[in-house]
C-alpha cells in the first residue's frame, strides 16, 4: 500500500483452536479481526465426529442406549433419559412412578453437575481459578452418588427403556438429601466469590448479547434463551417424567448477556435442589420397570421426543421400520444449534470476550460433533 | 448392506435391508388407528398407523395451499403434514408468519433407497405462543435441490449443512453449502443407506496401511 506505515490497521485472520484450552474440547474458531475487535467468526467443527447416528442404525434399540451417553458426556443422564423416553413413546409404554421419580432425581443431580463444570471452567477461562476447585469438589459428591447407584461416574447408562435397571441402593435417599443440604450454601459461596466481583462483572456485563428475537431465529434454547427473557423450559412447557407435579420456577433475566446467563444457571442449580427435595418425598415402593418385551421391536412409525437438557432442548427423532434396530436415529443436539449463534454474539466484541462467549454458551464438543 | 451387524440376540433374521418395510410409496393417509395401541402384536403393519389430523390450523393451511399439501396426519399424538417439495419454503414461511411457528427445531432426512422419491426431508417446528410442535415432511428424489430455508429461519444454516454432509442433499440458495462435520475432502455421504462403514474402513487400511482388511 502506498504511503502506509506499520501502524496502519488492516484485517487480520486469527485461528483459535482446535487445541486451545478455552474452546472446551476441540473447537476451531477462525476470527477475523480489526485490531482487537472481532468482525466475523467461522466455526470449524467435527473433530469429535464419531457417527453416532450411523451407529444407531446398526445397533438394536437396547444396544444403542450406552452410546447416547457419549454425546454430552457431562450430562450423560439427560442424554439417556431423552433416548429412553423416545423409544418408550414408540413402544407406547410409560415408566412406573418409582422409576420416574428416580429419573427426575438423577437428571436434576446431573444438571447440577453439568452446571458446576460449566461454572468452574467458565470462571477459569476468565481468570478466576479458585471456583474450579470448589465446583469440582461439589461435583464429585454428585458423581459419587452416580457411582454408588450404577457403578459409573460419567457415562452412567443409568436408565433402561421402560424404567431402571437397578433398584436404589440402601441409603440413596440419605445421600441425596445430605448432598442437597450441603450444596445450597455452596451456591451462595460461589456467588459471593463472583457475583459482586468487579473483574467478573466487568468481563461479563454487556458481553455476547443475544436478544430473545435472535435466540428464536437461531433456535437457541436453554439458559441462553432464558437469560434473554423468555420463560421457556420444556419441563414446564411440555412436561415429561412427571415434572408437572413439582413446584419450581423458571429463572429468567432480561439482558441476554453473559452475566445474565451466569445468574440464570446459578439459580437453576437452586431450583434443581428444590425439585430433588420434592422428589425424595415422592419415592414410593413399587416396580422400577414397565412391561417391555425382551426383544424391543417398536411398530412402524416415527416420533420426536425432546427434553430440557442442561444445555437446552435435546431431541431424538427416531424412525422405526418394525425391526429390532432403529431405521434412523436423529439427535437434535442443543450445543450444536446454540453454537451457531456464536458468530452473532462475537461480532463487535474483543478477542478476550470470545473466550467468555464460548464459555457462556456451555457447549460440549462431544455433542456438537456426535 | 455389508456393515449391517445383526445382533446375536435377534430371534429372527430381519428380511432384507431395513428399508423394505417402509419403501412403499405413497403411504395411505390413514390406516387403522387401533394398531398403534398394540405395539407388540406379532405382525406389525408395514406402514405407519397414522390417524387424520384436523384442526383450525389444517383448515387454514388447506384453504391457502390446496393441493400442495398432500397429507395431514397424526401418529402417537404428534402431528405432521406432507408437502410437495416446491412448496416447503412457502409453507414454512406461512407457518411462521401466520401461525406463529417461529422456532425451527431441527431439519433432518431419512433415506429410503428403494423408493422413487428417495429421501424424506423433515422440518420440526415449534410455536412458543401455542406450545405446539408439528413436523413438515416432504419427499424428494435423489439429486433434487430443495430451496434453502435460511431465508425463513436463520437457524436452518448449520442444520441444512449437516443434511448435505450426511445425505448429499444440496440446498438451493444456501449461503455456503459445504460439509460441516466431516472434512471437505470426504467422499460419500455416510447416512445414506448404501454407504457402508466396512467398505470405507477397508479402503482406508488398504491405502494407508497396505493390508487387505482392518477388522
Amino acid at each position: 500500500m502506498a504511503g502506509s506505515t506499520f501502524l496502519d490497521s488492516s484485517e487480520l485472520v486469527l485461528n483459535m483452536g482446535p487445541q486451545h484450552p478455552s474452546t472446551h474440547g476441540v473447537l476451531r474458531v477462525i476470527l477475523k479481526l480489526d485490531g482487537e475487535k472481532v468482525i466475523g467468526t467461522e466455526c470449524v467443527i467435527g473433530y469429535l465426529h464419531r457417527g453416532v447416528e450411523k451407529i444407531g442404525e446398526n445397533r438394536t434399540y437396547v444396544q444403542f442406549a450406552p452410546y447416547v451417553d457419549r454425546m454430552d458426556y457431562v450430562a450423560a443422564v439427560s442424554n439417556g433419559l431423552g433416548y429412553c423416553l423416545a423409544v418408550e413413546k414408540l413402544l407406547s409404554v410409560e415408566a412406573p412412578p418409582r422409576a420416574q421419580v428416580t429419573r427426575v432425581i438423577l437428571t436434576e443431580l446431573n444438571r447440577i453437575a453439568s452446571h458446576l463444570l460449566w461454572l468452574g471452567t467458565h470462571a477459569l477461562d476468565i481468570g478466576a481459578i479458585t471456583p474450579l476447585f470448589y465446583t469440582l469438589r461439589e461435583r464429585e459428591e454428585v458423581l459419587k452418588i452416580f457411582e454408588k447407584y450404577c457403578g459409573a461416574r460419567l457415562t452412567t447408562h443409568a436408565f433402561r427403556i421402560g424404567g431402571l435397571q437397578y433398584e436404589l441402593y440402601d441409603g440413596f435417599e440419605e445421600d441425596v438429601a445430605k448432598f442437597c443440604d450441603m450444596f445450597l450454601p455452596k451456591v451462595d459461596e460461589y456467588e459471593e466469590l463472583l457475583t459482586d466481583n468487579r473483574i467478573w462483572v466487568e468481563r461479563l456485563k454487556g458481553v455476547g448479547i443475544l436478544t430473545a428475537e435472535q435466540c428464536k431465529a437461531y433456535g437457541v434454547t436453554g439458559p441462553v434463551l432464558r437469560a434473554a427473557g423468555v420463560a421457556w423450559d420444556l419441563r414446564k412447557a411440555q412436561p415429561y417424567s412427571g415434572y408437572e407435579q413439582y413446584d419450581f420456577d423458571i429463572p429468567i433475566r432480561q439482558n441476554g448477556d453473559t452475566f445474565d446467563r451466569y445468574i440464570v444457571r446459578m439459580e437453576e442449580m437452586r431450583q434443581s435442589v428444590r425439585i430433588i427435595r420434592q422428589a425424595l418425598e415422592r419415592i414410593e415402593p413399587g416396580p422400577i420397570m414397565a412391561k417391555v418385551p425382551k426383544v424391543i421391536k417398536p411398530p412402524v412409525g416415527e416420533v420426536y421426543v425432546s427434553i430440557e437438557a442442561p444445555k437446552g432442548e435435546l431431541g431424538y427423532f427416531i424412525v422405526s421400520d418394525g425391526s429390532t434396530q432403529p431405521y434412523r436415529v436423529r439427535v437434535r443436539p442443543p450445543s450444536f444449534v446454540n453454537l451457531q449463534a456464536l458468530d452473532q454474539m462475537c461480532r463487535g466484541a474483543l478477542v478476550a470476550d470470545v473466550v467468555a462467549i464460548i464459555g457462556t454458551i456451555d457447549i460440549v464438543l462431544g455433542e456438537v460433533d456426535r | 448392506m455389508a456393515d449391517e451387524q445383526k445382533p446375536e440376540s435377534s430371534p429372527e433374521p430381519v428380511a432384507g435391508t431395513p428399508g423394505d418395510a417402509k419403501a412403499i410409496p405413497p403411504k395411505p393417509p390413514a390406516a387403522s388407528p387401533t394398531s398403534a395401541a398394540k405395539p407388540h402384536a406379532p405382525k406389525a403393519p408395514a406402514v405407519m398407523a397414522t390417524t387424520p389430523w384436523e384442526s383450525s390450523l389444517t383448515e387454514l393451511l388447506k384453504s391457502h395451499f390446496g393441493d400442495s399439501i398432500t397429507e395431514f396426519s397424526s401418529y402417537l399424538g404428534q402431528n405432521f403434514l406432507v408437502v410437495r417439495p416446491e412448496a416447503v419454503n412457502a409453507v414454512l414461511e406461512f407457518l411462521k408468519l401466520e401461525a406463529d411457528f417461529d422456532y425451527l427445531v431441527d431439519i433432518t432426512a431419512v433415506d429410503y433407497p428403494k423408493r422413487a422419491e428417495r429421501f424424506d426431508l423433515i422440518y420440526i417446528l415449534y410455536s412458543y405462543s401455542r406450545n405446539e410442535r408439528i413436523r413438515v415432511k416432504t419427499m424428494i428424489p435423489d439429486g433434487y435441490r430443495p430451496k434453502s430455508a435460511t431465508s425463513v429461519h436463520l437457524g436452518a444454516d448449520w442444520l441444512e449443512r449437516e443434511v448435505f454432509d450426511m445425505f448429499g442433499i444440496e440446498f438451493d440458495g444456501h449461503p455456503h453449502m459445504k460439509r460441516i462435520l466431516l472434512p471437505d475432502e470426504w467422499q460419500g455421504h455416510p447416512l445414506r443407506k448404501d454407504y457402508s462403514i466396512l467398505d470405507v474402513d477397508r479402503r482406508w487400511v488398504q491405502e494407508n496401511l497396505g493390508i487387505e482388511v482392518g477388522q
